[in-house]
């Protein structure tokens, strides 16, 4: 399912909204979450899942093909822990 | 680094806030697309959303773990788990406002 399949989706399922305003829901919804992270905070959703940022510090690399020694610096990257009950749903055997 | 915790309800109010409906109905949406994520993925469908990422569902075969309390062995079942993969942009995003801050 793609960003577009799942408005579609959303919009048939709300015939009362107009197609852009089911965008512009899904759109913030997502710009919000990654505001969140970029501000360096967590996203907590019950039952889905917590997205958050994890804090890789600098290291010495190695460049595999030559061996050479490279400075990596110090980066963020996202990180998502499934929610108890989605995990559940995914086992459930449906 | 900031330790707020962005829930459901902040969510709620920013579909408020920006498009206009009211409290009750945004927060239903915001259920609504959760739901419709969780129902995709339940399937054994990839979730793709295009400058934010993707979840992706993948098998695991059953293999022997340990009680790390007691040394004992158990198998682990073969499941079904949830992989989150950050799309650039996201990526991007959280390097260019946090790797300013801390450094």
């Amino acid at each position: 399912m793609t960003k577009s399949e799942l408005i579609a989706r959303l919009a048939a399922a709300n015939p009362h909204l107009y197609q852009r305003d089911v965008e512009r829901i899904v759109t913030t919804i997502f710009d919000e979450i990654t505001n969140a992270l970029a501000a360096g905070d967590r996203v907590e959703l019950r039952g889905f899942g917590a997205f958050s940022v994890k804090r890789r510090g600098a290291r010495i690399g190695r460049n595999p093909r030559t061996g050479e020694s490279v400075q990596v610096s110090e980066k963020f990257i996202p990180y998502f822990k499934t929610g108890k009950q989605l995990r559940e749903k995914l086992n459930s055997g449906g | 680094m900031a330790a707020r915790t962005v829930t459901r309800a902040d969510l709620s109010e920013a579909v408020y806030q920006e498009v206009g409906l009211s409290r009750n109905e945004s927060a239903d949406l915001v259920e609504s697309v959760l739901n419709e994520i969780s129902d995709a993925l339940v399937r054994g469908e990839m979730v793709k959303l295009s400058s934010f990422g993707s979840f992706s569902v993948r098998q695991k075969g059953e293999r022997i773990g340990r009680n790390p309390k007691t040394g004992e062995e158990v198998p682990i079942l073969p499941r079904r788990v949830l992989v989150f993969r950050a799309s650039h942009v996201l990526k991007n995003r959280i390097n260019a406002s946090l790797s300013r801050s801390s450094g």
